[in-house]
């Protein structure tokens, strides 16, 4: 390429007390281009963007704008230029509707009405659907990720830096935030592109710079190589498959039942459920699939007891739980991992071993607290140590603040922390957002295993390839209905899209044509961890 | 004038402060700044409209310097909370306790002279209507003033390109930040904005209410105040309706103390605490409400991370 480049990094450096973030990472973005930037958890993906989004100060190094060096003390200046970011960890407001969200990132003088429309308008038109009125707090993260996204395109920013946008997305609404950025970039933008779906790397990214503990190691061009080079070039090696036996289930034990439950919407633009029925049986996985914002959070809340419903539609063990607290659900046995990793399921502030011992005070056996009152330091410490290890979860100090983690190092650990107790019963929502190959297989593996000693594992996911590789039956919510769980082998991705759209199929957001077209795509998206 | 017309005219005077130290603090606590120190800047906007009114004879100038004591004490409390990042809770208790004493050494000389009285404003033919004529049409300026701030914060917070920020500052400081935002200028100004409300409340204590200098004259109201926020969920409209419950509250402890009501007055003064707790519990039991108003940053300080 002979033009000059949109944006070039010179040995950017970037040094977390003894860890260095970023080792000399040199980057070089052409306009026009949709440039994937690759690594493994915690390789330095986040910390480099942050730093050209002027988020976080680079220790070294220099930032050339369209030929000028600039120096980005804040994002406002990054923003004055015309760089625009999707954040990993989103940047929203829970007690705002989705339009104010939008208009704060937007120059002044836009009428509300007016931007809703234009809201609702656009948003459809990338694919990623969105309500104006409704509020964060009440969404989904599948839901989130669309606002960030199209939050991030309104702004029409030269160079637009995406962490991860499509770890939470449908293959659907993935499909067309593609062909939304190829358009783009024909316009002439630039994209920064963060994945670990080599797959869509492949397809739609122009060149990658690929990042191993902070460094870079290598430049190519994604389509020239195969997700599984890619990978190793990541890693260093090669990642193991996901392994899974057939299993017959007629007479396990059922160890968790929901029975008609109903659950109320909890505002004007949330989701009611309807009469959910679900039978979790000892050594089986089943997953829940639906397009993000059908009630799966609701669904997680009333398991959970975040939110409390008729005492007799949560069955655990045999008992009814439905009015009862959380505390109770985990000493009968139970685990959850909410979705939400950053702001529900850890304090940031607070260290790993600490977090360890939010989830797990009451249910421990023996006890994690002296006399009921005294927190055991050097338990829930030994506990960090052993997520830690188990979960290959990359840290810069032994037990460091559970916010200074990388994302997908987080992810690993919030889960780690529930399947490390063996729990007979396991509800996850996500488990592999956004974890690298090796990771997720990891992760994958651990939730198989977990259900094969016995236990029950109900995952909540978007990602459907995830739910072909581990569940044993599938379910699918819809409008706050769950469909009858089904053997995988019964299941198909034109069946899970028919059934996501409504069984009529007739007002449901996903057109169903676009799903059989993307199912060769959806199925090739996963092969990365196979 | 009737007992149900001085009646209702005393629960006006006696709510008024409490109005506009609340309206004010409102706009702060949207921010994510909880300034503790409204009892302080109240007193010293009291002190600083007695004295200026009394040297120049003309309460105006009394009302101008009232802003300034209680803006210059809320530009001491922005110096240290969002300039060194001292921690807010703190701050904010010390500036009441030095704001008490500093009053009180400023207003030594002025001690039982009596000082110069606000003028009302008569609103020809609604001050004649029976009843409430009197209580909201013959009126000074500050009452006035209190009522068109809640309706200004009203428009600002909810209706404004600024409220949104500032409701934004308050709600996620790091997002705000994420999206270009200067986190803390917009603290400094809404603390400002506090700081005059709380001086402006102070000039009515010195100017109306009293219209003598006493030491500690505040009595407590800036705390009332602050309880009123929360009693109000952070919504200004119901700073009024709480505003004038509270102070009729006050009123009734002087009458019923007055009749020889067996009340103790400990209790009554306790009252609109309790209320406050009551709305609290109410609050917290409706999540959305809690979610969608309670600004999540409430005393946190922002330092960006880099
Ligand atoms: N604020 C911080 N303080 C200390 N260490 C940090 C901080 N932010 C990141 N790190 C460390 O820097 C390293 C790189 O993190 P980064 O978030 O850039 O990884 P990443 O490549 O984005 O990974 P992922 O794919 O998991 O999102 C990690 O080891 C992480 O623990
Ligand atoms: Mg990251």
């Amino acid at each position: 390429m002979t033009s000059a480049p949109l944006l070039e990094a010179k040995g950017i450096t970037k040094r977390f007390g003894t860890l260095l973030a970023n080792d000399a990472v040199d980057l070089v973005v052409q306009p026009g281009e949709i440039h994937a930037l690759l690594g493994e958890n915690g390789a330095g993906k986040s910390t480099l963007v942050k730093i050209l989004y002027g988020s976080l100060e680079p220790t070294a190094g220099q930032i050339v704008w369209k030929g000028k060096e600039v120096r980005l003390k804040d994002p406002a200046e990054a923003r004055k230029l015309g760089i625009g970011m999707v954040f990993q960890h989103f940047s929203l407001f829970d007690s705002m509707t989705v339009v104010e969200n939008i208009a704060l990132a937007l120059p002044n003088g836009q009428k509300m009405a007016e931007l809703s429309r234009r809201i609702e308008q656009v948003s459809a038109e990338y694919g990623l659907p969105l309500k104006a009125n409704s509020l964060v707090a009440d969404l989904s993260v599948g839901e989130r990720q669309r606002i960030e996204i199209v939050r991030c395109l309104l702004q029409d920013p030269q160079l637009i830096i995406m962490d991860e946008p499509t770890s939470v997305l449908t293959p659907q609404e993935a499909e067309l935030l593609f062909k939304t950025l190829l358009r783009l970039a024909g316009e002439g933008r630039s994209i920064l592109y963060i994945s670990h779906r080599l797959e869509e790397v492949k397809r739609i990214c122009d060149t990658a710079t690929i990042l191993r503990h902070g460094k870079l190691v290598a430049h190519c061009t994604p389509s020239e190589e195969t997700a599984s080079s890619l990978a190793s070039l990541m890693v260093g090696s090669s990642v193991k498959s996901v392994q899974r036996d057939k299993v017959d289930f007629t007479d396990a034990p059922v160890l968790m039942r929901l029975d008609h439950l109903d659950l109320p919407a909890s505002g004007p633009f949330a989701v009611e459920l309807k009469g959910i029925s679900l039978d979790l049986k000892g050594g089986e996985v089943v997953a829940i699939a639906g397009v993000a914002g059908n009630g799966q959070s609701e669904l997680f809340d009333a398991i959970s007891g975040e939110r409390a419903t008729a005492p007799d539609a949560v069955i655990i063990d045999d008992q009814s739980v439905g009015n009862k607290s959380i505390t109770v659900r985990r000493k009968l046995g139970a685990a959850f991992v909410p979705e939400e990793r950053l702001s529900h399921a850890v304090v940031p502030s607070l260290r790993l071993s600490e977090n360890v011992l939010l989830t797990r005070h009451g249910s421990e056996e023996p006890s994690m607290m002296h006399k009921g009152v005294f927190i055991k330091r050097t338990k829930s410490g030994k506990i960090g140590q052993r997520i830690a290890e188990n979960f290959d979860i990359r840290k810069g100090e032994p037990d460091p603040h559970a916010g200074s983690l990388s994302g997908g190092n987080l992810q690993k650990f919030v889960v780690g922390r529930e399947i490390d107790r063996s729990p007979s019963v396991l509800i996850v929502s996500q488990p592999t957002w956004g974890v690298d190959a090796g990771a997720a297989a990891l992760i994958r593996q651990a939730l198989i295993d977990l259900a094969r000693e016995g236990s029950a594992v109900l995952v909540i996911s978007q990602d459907l390839d995830e739910i072909f590789e581990i569940a044993d039956r599938i379910a699918v919510i819809n409008k706050g209905t769950l469909s009858e769980a089904k053997p995988v082998e019964d299941m198909s991705l034109e069946k899970i899209g028919l059934l996501m759209g409504g069984v009529h199929g007739d007002d449901g957001s996903i057109d169903i044509p676009s799903v059989q077209s993307n199912a060769g795509a959806a199925e090739a998206g996963g092969s990365n961890a196979a | 004038m009737d007992f149900a017309d001085a009646l209702l005219v005393s629960i006006v005077t006696a709510s008024t402060p409490l109005l506009l130290a609340a309206i004010g603090e409102l706009v702060v606590e949207r921010s994510g700044v909880l300034n503790l120190g409204v009892e302080g800047m109240m007193i010293m906007g009291a002190v600083c409209a007695f004295a200026t009114s009394l040297t120049t004879g003309n309460p105006y100038l009394g009302i101008l310097a009232g802003i300034l004591g209680g803006a210059a004490m809320s530009l001491l409390f922005a110096f240290l909370t969002l300039g060194l990042v001292a921690n807010q809770y703190a701050t904010g208790l010390a500036l009441s306790l030095l704001g008490l004493g500093f009053s009180g050494m400023i207003g030594e000389n002025y001690v039982g002279t009596p000082g110069v009285k606000l003028p009302t404003l008569d609103i020809p033919v609604l001050s004649d209507l029976p009843v409430v004529g009197d209580a909201l049409f013959n009126q000074d300026i500050l009452f006035y003033i209190a009522i068109l701030l809640v309706f200004f914060v009203s428009w600002l917070l909810f209706k404004s390109r600024w409220g949104l920020i500032l409701r934004a500052v308050g709600e996620n400081h790091n997002s705000a930040h994420a999206l270009g935002y200067n986190v803390n200028r917009v603290r400094l100004y809404s603390v400002l904005f506090g700081g005059v409300c709380s001086g402006l409340s102070g000039a009515y204590l010195s100017l109306v209410y009293t219209n003598l200098w006493i030491e500690n004259m505040t009595a407590g109201r800036g705390w009332i105040a602050l309880a009123l926020v929360v009693f109000a969920s952070w919504l200004p409209w119901r700073t009024i309706a709480g505003a004038y419950l509270f102070g009729a509250v006050l009123i009734l402890q002087f009458h019923a103390q007055g009749a020889g009501w067996e009340v103790p007055s400990q209790l009554l003064s306790a009252l609109p605490y309790l209320a406050t707790i009551v709305a609290l519990v109410f609050i917290s039991r409706n999540r959305t409400v809690a979610r969608v108003n309670t600004p999540s940053c409430l005393g946190q300080s922002f330092v960006p991370d880099r």
